[in-house]
């Protein structure tokens, strides 16, 4: 039978555990909301943005475009890899992290082998993860989440357009769990550059009425266009990322939780099996004691 | 007419307004209502807003303008 203290200062522990674990999974519940309504609050401005693109959609030509448009033979590559900046969340980095290794392994073996992928990590378990694995990397902006704001996202963007511009890669991807809900993330590897016509062209907002004069003319628009879908997109996919680890820290710490209560529970049994134990053992040696002397 | 200013992190400005002062990319330009549809890129400046209860002033770094009859729709 265990001893009565040990028992007693292993249940001090775990609902001390319990405890953090709950405050852990109430942080992360606002934490949600707020990262959800950041999500909320931009769709009206993506929405806005492919129904102007619809628009222009017939005139997507021109030389400063093929820059974003056209697939050229795949030499560099740059994997954007988004990942939490703390633990604690599951498999949310671990997923990532697979992943990535499965592009790596497979769809760019033949670059990985020469040393041409680089990857961006955003968010500092993914800087940590492939630092480890010798990878090679741009680390400017592992710290994105921090104060994550539309300027931040925009200028992570700005980077890797200039950079796919300069012909540094041939190849863009990123790699990120989508927020599905608050209990299911998707985790999802997509093509970021070149752009792919398609994708782009394709959307649920509807066409509206297109006699516009364009000023200064249809192209120019399409420049400033583009890039900034392309930015917002990357912004999207972080704000997607920061909504899902919330979730999925959520899940973690509500299971944690409830296991913490399930141990306290046998340890509980436990420790009041060994007191009653040692009340009977001290009851017979009284009694055994007093039959002695009578 | 009705004017929105967004951006990707909020709606800076939505509701009614008597014309908006824009910094578009060939000169500033001013919208009243009944405007030509138009669609154009804008520069870095300030955009007004004059409404009935006095006028507002935002920053942007540049964007997109698109105009219908009566809405105004700024993409910052």
């Amino acid at each position: 039978m265990a001893n009565l203290k040990e028992v007693r200062v292993r249940i001090t522990s775990v609902s001390s555990t319990q405890q953090i674990t709950k405050a852990m999974k109430l942080v992360s519940a606002t934490k949600l909301r707020k990262a959800q309504n950041a999500i909320v609050q931009m769709r009206p401005y993506a929405d806005k943005l492919r129904s102007l693109l619809l628009n222009l959609a017939d005139s997507m030509e021109g030389d400063s475009l093929a820059a974003y448009l056209n697939e050229r033979p795949v030499n560099n590559v740059l994997l954007i890899v988004v990942t939490s900046d703390r633990g604690l969340c599951g498999g949310f980095n671990a997923n990532v992290a697979k992943q990535t290794n499965i592009l790596l392994k497979g769809k760019y073996a033949e670059q990985a082998a020469k040393g041409k992928v680089t990857i961006l990590p955003i968010g500092k378990k993914g800087f940590e993860y492939f630092g480890r694995a010798n990878a090679k990397m741009f680390t400017d902006y592992r710290e994105a989440f921090q104060n994550l704001n539309a300027e931040r996202g925009f200028a992570i963007a700005e980077w890797v357009l200039d950079a796919f511009r300069k012909k540094q890669f041939d190849a863009v991807e990123i790699v990120y769990n989508k927020f599905k809900n608050a209990g299911t993330q998707i985790l999802t590897a997509e093509p970021f550059l070149p752009i792919d016509m398609k994708t782009l062209a394709t959307s649920k907002v509807g066409k509206t009425k297109s006699d516009y004069i364009f000023e200064p003319g249809k192209t120019e628009i399409l420049e400033e266009l583009i890039p900034r879908i392309l930015k917002t997109t990357l912004y999207r996919t972080l704000l997607d990322s920061h909504a899902s680890e919330h979730g999925a820290r959520m899940v973690a710490m509500d299971k944690a939780t409830d296991n913490a209560g399930e141990l306290l529970k046998t340890l509980r049994l436990q420790y009041n099996r060994a007191r009653q134990a040692a009340i009977t053992n001290e009851i017979s040696e009284i009694v055994g004691g007093a039959a002695a002397l009578g | 007419m009705q004017v929105e200013i967004l951006t990707p992190d909020k709606v800076l400005f939505s509701g009614e307004a008597t014309s908006v002062k824009l910094p578009g990319s060939k000169g500033q330009f001013e919208v009243l209502s009944n405007h030509a549809p138009l669609v154009s890129s804008l520069d870095v400046g300030s955009v007004r807003v004059k409404t009935d209860t006095g006028d507002q002033n935002f920053n942007i770094k540049g964007g997109v303008v698109e105009i219908t009859k009566d809405k105004v729709v700024v993409l910052a």
